[in-house]
């Protein structure tokens, strides 16, 4: 999870040095419209040794929404299932990955923190499991493609008792399978 | 650097080998007992037989009295005497070191795997015996007949029936490299004896005691997936009873066996109480509400059950008839979160977990005045499991960030800490009286 999640943030410096150099020309850049029209643009090495390359995409899916499919964990405030308006983009992608991708199934993994008790902690993960399941239904993916399952607070995914760990354990995780 | 290798390798195999045992088994520490605790002496048996004696008897019911926190044993190096039987008593002795009550026996062997443990409590102050039993045994089942003894002196001498020869189930916790494994232990109620029953490296939780203590349901998530397990203790046989889409949650027998309470949600995930014969596979439904409803518990005459619901905002505990008679209703009101009820014994009041002030607790919630008496000071208590004799309630709590069982008399003025050596144990269930 952490290794997906430096990914992530690797490929936004990445793309951010690239955007940076665009007071240069560069011939081997590649301008991107992201789906918000936001432009972004990946830029080779002056070696030449490799090429820029293009976002790949699998059917049905938007420039851009390779980047945002990598956000794969939603994490959610105390006691609430409420998504956060900031996941809305990278839920779309997903979403638009499905649809495009009717072989293509999913697994929402919800989890809770370590507080209370430990059923109706599974009731939680289950609320917040149920919310990105609706979103992702609501935006056209087909109920079939989707199973939830709720840990609750039976796998944290940090140790500890303080308000860190619990930011990091109350999450969504989106599992693909084919 | 292969020698190296190789020594490192051994350390770790010594480490496995050493550790099963030693995570598993649980050490008992009071940490408070009633200051009134009776002064009691239990003389070290004595024992007829080839070799030496192949148990403690006197040991272990000194330890289990002790325990309870009601009985404060005499060491054995302050005894003046030591009898084994009744004409040996001089209670002149006995008066001198403010003894209340005596406890002599012995252990004979009578060859082909039959043995007898025999003992007598005396009322020191009378001068006279006030109870006088003998119980036959296996070398297996020496340690079951001296918790036996145990549970009748304790009876004898409170009123309230023993439940020392009870076990207690529980779930350990252990991180093996990047991955946890997760074990669910038996053990006796004295900690001794830890059996692993299942183990996997997907989560186990909710364990639940059949009324006649011979089996264990329980949630397993092995394939990703929740699923409810039976489980027969003696023969380790399991069968899935419930692997429904969605939630298969919080088992519980019925008091009749025939039943088993759970938590399902169905793929829209609305979790619901649901009754489930696991014989016939016949379904009921018993709460219809878009809110969170788990933690079934049934009521001592199965009549009704208690749940959790949060159907009012925060989770509370609510009552529903069994033969769908009528609909759920409110029990608890005190605070703003109440939640895994579990009846006690005489069926007067429910063991809970209740946040006082952010800090989650164990309280007792009378059903009749509806008051809530809170029993631990934890910050993150949880899993309440009442003792059959309705007279301890274990729970888990954490200490020094390490999950941990302690347990706490109802009336709040005994409590101890149950830890183990290494990991995370949790959830830890009472099981009924054994059946003789």
């Amino acid at each position: 999870m952490q290794t997906k999640r430096l990914f992530t943030i690797a490929i936004a410096c990445l793309l951010a040095a690239g955007c940076a150099k665009t007071t240069k020309p560069d011939e081997d850049a590649t301008d991107v419209v992201g789906a918000d029209g936001e432009i972004s643009r990946q830029t080779g090495i002056d070696t030449g040794a490799v090429a820029g390359g293009t976002e790949y995409l699998e059917p049905g899916m938007l420039p851009g929404d390779s980047t945002l499919i990598q956000e794969t964990v939603i994490y959610f405030d105390f006691d609430t299932a409420r998504i956060r308006p900031d996941y809305s983009e990278a839920l779309s992608a997903h979403a638009r990955r499905l649809v495009g991708n009717q072989g293509l199934n999913v697994r929402l993994e919800g989890h809770a923190d370590e507080r209370g008790s430990r059923e109706y902690n599974i009731g939680l993960g289950e609320r917040r499991a149920q919310a990105v399941r609706q979103v992702l239904m609501l935006q056209g993916v087909s109920a079939a493609q989707i199973t939830t399952v709720s840990y609750g607070e039976e796998r944290p995914a940090a140790r500890g008792s303080d308000e860190a760990a619990w930011e990091r354990n109350r999450r969504v995780e989106i599992v693909y399978s084919e | 650097m292969i020698l190296r290798r190789l020594t490192s390798m051994l350390i770790t195999a010594i480490a496995l080998l050493s550790a099963a045992p030693a995570v598993a088994q649980l050490r008992i520490e009071i940490n408070r007992g009633v200051s009134e605790a009776v002064p009691v002496a239990v003389v070290p048996f004595g024992y007829d037989g080839p070799g030496q004696a192949p148990i403690d008897a006197a040991g272990v019911i000194a330890g289990d009295l002790e325990r309870s926190g009601r009985f404060a044993p005499l060491p054995d190096d302050d005894m003046i005497s030591q009898p084994t039987s009744g004409r040996e008593v001089n209670f002149t002795d006995w008066r001198l070191l403010k003894t209340d009550f005596l406890v002599i026996g012995s252990l004979l062997d009578q060859g082909a795997d039959r043995y007898l443990i025999r003992f007598q409590v005396f009322d020191v102050f009378r001068g006279a015996q006030v109870l006088g039993f003998q119980i036959p045994a296996s070398a297996n089942s020496l340690r079951a007949a001296s918790h036996r003894a145990a549970d009748m002196i304790f009876e004898k001498l409170t009123g309230t029936p023993g439940a020392f020869s009870t076990r207690i189930a529980y779930v350990s916790v252990t991180r093996q490299g990047e991955k946890d494994l997760y074990r669910l232990f038996v053990a006796d109620a004295d900690g001794a004896n830890p059996r692993m029953i299942s183990e996997s490296s997907q989560p186990l939780m909710s364990p639940g005691w059949s009324p006649d203590g011979r089996r264990l349901a329980y949630v397993s998530f092995e394939g990703s997936r929740s699923a409810i397990f039976v489980q027969e203790l003696a023969t380790g046989k399991r069968t899935e009873v419930s692997a429904r889409p969605g939630i298969n949650g919080a088992p519980a027998f019925s008091p009749d066996g025939r039943w088993l309470a759970l938590t399902l949600s169905g793929q829209d995930g609305n979790l619901d109480i649901h009754v489930l014969n696991p014989a016939t596979g016949q379904l009921r439904r018993l709460t219809k509400n878009p809110a969170i409803d788990t933690e079934a518990a049934w009521s001592a005459d199965g009549k009704a059950i208690y749940f959790t619901s949060d159907r009012s905002g925060g989770p509370q505990v609510y009552m529903v008839p069994v033969d769908g008679s009528g609909g759920a209703r409110r029990i608890t009101f005190e605070g703003r979160y109440n939640a895994r009820p579990r009846v006690t014994p005489d069926g007067a009041s429910l063991a809970v977990v209740h946040n006082d002030q952010g800090n989650y607790r164990i309280a007792l919630v009378d059903l009749e005045t509806k008051s809530t008496h809170i029993l631990t000071d934890g910050r993150q208590d949880e899993s309440p499991s009442i003792a059959p004799n309705g007279s301890m309630i274990i729970y888990a709590t954490r200490v020094a960030g390490r999950g941990t069982l302690a347990a706490v008399s109802t009336d709040g003025r005994i409590s101890q800490t149950l830890a183990a050596a290494a990991g995370d144990v949790r959830e830890p269930v009472w099981s009924p009286y054994p059946t003789y």
